[in-house]
């Protein structure tokens, strides 16, 4: 298993958030979380990329223990973070951006930045470019590239669709899924685009008041009663 | 310097297309800084006497100074309140070992290796132990009170490390220069100090520029942007900051060294608010995020200073530049029949910088040359095809 998770609990302070979540995830397979807002899906990764402060159970990264270990250094095992938001560093230009992706490397960044470029021809004509000056699908897309600079094995993605043009919806997940078969990438995702979810995930998990409590198949999404139950509010 | 003209050096061949505009304006500068600083140092011993020559001495140690908060500050994102923690204790490690040991090697190593290692283990206290940015300014500046207190009350002659005497208040006097390294018998003499000064405050220049544009320079920056970013980005923020910190502390032991051969003295107002106060206002009159800002910053400042303590500035004078009518009531109103109080006018001017300048002289000067060099149409022309491709 590339990622195993047992009975993860986590709080904000005295405000519990997950109350125990327990799956795993095969290497080279993708698996997509759904749930309504609130229930934890953002704090699940937030958790499992050790920002989130665990209160019990494990978090096992290719067989290693990574419950306690901090950020950077879950970074450094293999686990690349896309956020909601995409937190990119607005005040960089893209290049720059690229460059801080490049955490592993000890020699030179640029065969690197240009092999993940390959992958996203869109940016190579915004390279000089402040990264705050991209629309927010560009953004995306930097996010994203920014993070396959860091080489992961496994890919965490939260919410990548939210808020960005049609089109580059699109694009991306065309990208994760070339991606998914060139790298042979692990991922996990976090949506309420039932498209993106559906075209990505070999199976889905739905996450209710913080516990994941159903798994379906990515064919059911069809069915209106439980995208009805399970899917953010807007629907 | 913002993002733009970071781009600077790079080390992918088919990358480097986009950001040449960036690239030109950071050769531009550092040949800008290069021909100034060579001409000061062949020009100003030609044209200066020795007392100006050594008044422009001081003003190249403390711009040394005013780079290592440069680092911490500008780049690293961490306020210190206590930079002359460190400078003090360069300055005191020099003056103690060079009374012990007589040959200035090794005091003047020491002078650096002392407060990087005390920079080094607060900061290990500071950073691991996650304090917050506001804790972080109270607690430097609280060290180097506790310096200040110290050291000030070491006066009696109980206080003696090997043959120095700490001296207490009075501070140590007539501290032996500098030697050339192995060299006991050639001591350094005033005019050596200068060029020994300038050169060292170009090698720091620039060695701060080549750190900066290497990667761990984009990561310090980074982590000044965001330190969560970059910690799932895979940065360890803790340690950057700690190292950066660090260097912070031995380039200011290296002023501090600096700085006590000048004077030949040294005595603990080096650790107190004033000093601490000051270097922070160089960073912040220059500029935040450049190297050359807080240099110039600190060079205009001294200069300012010095001026006005000796300009004499007083209601007379005054009356003839405002008028009677304006002299009087600004005297009366401020209660002082003198206006020559130095820190008066340092203060509005500080004041003016923060409200009409916030991010400093040498941004906001950069910026205009841009907007300058920009608005001419053949580079717009130019910069709109770029884009339209």
């Amino acid at each position: 298993m590339m990622l195993e998770v047992r009975d993860l609990h986590a709080a904000y302070g005295r405000i519990p958030v997950l109350h125990g979540v327990t799956f795993a995830v095969a290497e080279g397979q993708s698996v997509g979380v759904l749930g309504h807002n609130g229930m934890g899906k953002t704090s699940l990764l937030r958790a499992l990329m050790g920002f989130l402060p665990t209160a019990g159970g494990t978090v096992m990264l290719d067989q290693s223990d990574i419950t306690d270990w901090p950020p950077y250094r879950r970074s450094r095992a293999g686990i690349g973070y896309v956020p909601q938001g995409r937190d990119i560093f607005p005040n960089l230009s893209v290049l720059d951006n690229l460059r801080m992706g490049c955490a592993k490397e000890t020699g030179a960044d640029g065969p690197v930045i240009e092999s993940v470029l390959e992958e996203f021809p869109r940016l190579k004509r915004l390279l000089d470019r402040l990264g705050g000056a991209l629309s927010g699908g560009e953004q995306q897309l930097l996010a994203i590239a920014r993070c396959l600079c860091g080489k992961p094995a496994l890919l965490l993605l939260d919410e990548p669709t939210e808020g960005i043009q049609p089109s580059i919806v699109d694009e991306i997940i065309e990208r994760l899924a070339r991606l998914k078969q060139s790298r042979r990438l692990t991922m996990v995702l976090v949506e309420q685009n039932l498209d993106f979810i559906a075209a990505l995930s070999d199976r889905i998990l739905l996450i209710q008041k913080g516990r994941i409590t159903r798994e379906v198949a990515p064919g059911n999404l069809q069915d209106p009663d439980l995208v009805g139950e399970f899917v953010g509010v807007e629907r | 310097m913002n993002a733009r003209s970071r781009n600077g050096a790079l080390n992918g061949g088919a990358l480097n297309g986009g950001t040449w505009n960036g690239r030109a304006w950071n050769i531009a500068g550092l040949v800008t800084v290069g021909v100034v600083g060579l001409a000061a140092m062949i020009g100003l011993p030609l044209v200066l006497e020795l007392s100006s020559l050594l008044d422009v001495t001081v003003y190249l140690i403390l711009a040394i100074l005013a780079l290592s908060l440069a680092l911490v500050w500008g780049y690293g994102g961490t306020l210190c309140f206590g930079q002359s923690a460190f400078f003090g204790l360069g300055a005191y490690a020099y003056a103690i070992a060079m009374f012990n040991i007589g040959e200035s090697t090794i005091p003047f190593l020491l002078a650096i290796v002392l407060p990087a290692a005390f920079a080094a283990l607060l900061g290990y206290f500071m950073f691991y132990g996650r304090i917050s940015d506001v804790y972080l300014g109270v607690i430097t500046l609280t060290v180097t009170l506790i310096l200040f207190n110290a050291v000030n009350s070491t006066a009696g002659p109980e206080y003696q490390i090997g043959e120095a005497r700490l001296g207490g208040f009075n501070g140590i006097p007539s501290i032996p220069p500098l030697n050339w390294p192995g060299m006991p018998d050639s001591a350094l003499d005033l005019n050596d100090l200068f060029y020994v000064s300038i050169v060292l405050l170009m090698a720091v220049y620039f060695g701060l520029r080549w750190l900066l544009v290497s990667r761990f320079g984009r990561v310090i920056v980074a982590i000044r942007e965001n330190e969560q970013r970059a910690g799932f980005l895979g940065y360890d923020a803790r340690l950057y900051k700690l190292a950066t910190f660090t260097l912070g502390g031995a380039l200011a032991g290296l002023a501090g060294c600096l700085f006590a051969n000048w004077g030949a003295f040294v005595s603990p107002t080096i650790f107190g608010l004033g000093q601490s106060a000051q270097i922070i206002i160089w960073v912040i009159v220059g500029g935040r995020g450049t190297l050359i800002g807080p240099v110039v910053g600190c060079i205009a400042i001294q200069w300012l200073t010095a001026f006005l303590g000796s300009a004499q500035l007083t209601k007379a004078s005054l009356a003839q530049v405002v008028g009677p009518t304006v002299a009087d009531a600004l005297s009366s109103v401020m209660g002082f029949a003198d206006l020559s109080n130095t820190s008066l006018i340092l203060g509005a001017v500080l004041l003016a910088f923060v409200l009409l300048v916030p991010r400093g002289v040498m941004p906001s000067l950069l910026d205009l040359a841009r907007f300058l060099v920009r608005r001419r149409p053949a580079d717009a022309l130019a910069d709109k095809a770029e884009r339209a491709t």
